[in-house]
């Protein structure tokens, strides 16, 4: 798959799986796991990219004598999956035109 | 292996980068760890589940640009007496060749790998206008009377197509080759870097 639009599916993967509630390292990976498989180092590196574009805050809390690390969805977080549910409205109604001419075809 | 050892691991490979990222990535696997094993997982098999400490640390400095590693490496470790400063200007001669020479000969080996790839594909398309122009030579020739040797000449033009279609699918191959392989290239300066502090 072509790595831009690889590297934006992922980012909005991560951002869906701390929509509805706070979220932490080990459990985004595994909500995530039935639909696609991520290293922990590649989830570092979204998450790190996501902060930074103020698409999620990071908090620290205490959990069974250890801190975890907690993420929490922003508004601009929010706002960008909104907009992809938006892009991919497009995209699939492309979808639908490109196999439609594959079936012509077979 | 035991979490406390694959985490000084990865923490020993990753010397050279900033020390507050080392700090960042050493409590996310930690982190990690606990939660898997919280999960039910033996420690061994959290840490097996992550990879080695190899393999975390290689993506690691894959992810970080080699600018950071760079400016970490180039950071005073110690206060820059005037004695030093004395010391950096006179050996500027030195230390300057050593370093542009470092320079040049990755740049000079990054060179070499596109070049080859460039004089391939170079031979392809030279190949390409063969064919083309070899149609040229047959309707010439033709117009000229000299028809057997006009198709002569474009018998030896489709034949250099066909290299030249043949070729072409081993270049965008080997183009391809050629990125992964810079890659790898990069990654080793990178590690170069980091190696070198870690001792």
């Amino acid at each position: 798959m072509d790595v831009q639009l690889k590297r934006g599916l992922l980012d909005v993967c991560v951002l869906a799986a701390i929509k509805n509630e706070d979220s932490y390292g080990y459990k985004i990976i595994k909500d995530l796991s039935p639909y696609l498989e991520m290293s922990e180092s590649t989830l570092y590196t979204i998450l790190k990219r996501l902060e930074n574009s103020a698409m999620l805050t990071v908090r620290t809390a205490e959990h069974g004598g250890r801190l975890r690390k907690y993420y929490h969805i922003t508004s601009i977080g929010l706002k960008r999956i909104k907009e992809f549910k938006e892009e991919w409205k497009e995209i699939m109604s492309i979808y639908k035109f490109v196999t439609k001419e594959d079936e012509k075809n077979d | 292996m035991t979490k406390g050892e694959f985490l000084c691991e990865l923490r020993k490979r990753l010397t050279g980068l900033p020390s507050d990222d080392i700090e960042e990535r050493v409590n996310f696997y930690s982190e990690m760890i606990d939660d898997m094993m919280e999960e039910g997982l033996s420690e061994s098999e959290a840490i097996e589940k992550i990879g080695g400490a190899q393999k975390v640390a290689d993506s690691i400095i894959a992810d970080t640009p080699l600018r950071k590693i760079i400016k970490e490496r180039m950071k005073p470790k110690r206060e820059i007496t005037p004695w030093i400063i004395v010391l950096i200007v006179l050996g500027f001669p030195i230390w300057f060749s050593i370093f542009a020479a470092a320079v040049s000969v990755a740049i000079s080996v990054i060179a070499v790998i596109i070049s080859v790839v460039a004089s391939l594909w170079a031979v392809t398309v030279s190949l390409g206008a063969c064919a083309i122009g070899s149609v040229a030579v047959l309707v010439a020739f033709s117009i000229g009377g000299n028809v057997l040797q006009g198709i002569f000449v474009f018998g030896g033009g489709l034949v250099c197509g066909g290299l030249s279609i043949l070729m072409s699918f081993a270049c965008v191959g080997i183009t391809k080759w050629m990125f992964k392989l810079i890659k790898i290239v990069i990654l080793k300066i990178k590690t170069m870097f980091i190696k070198e502090k870690a001792k």
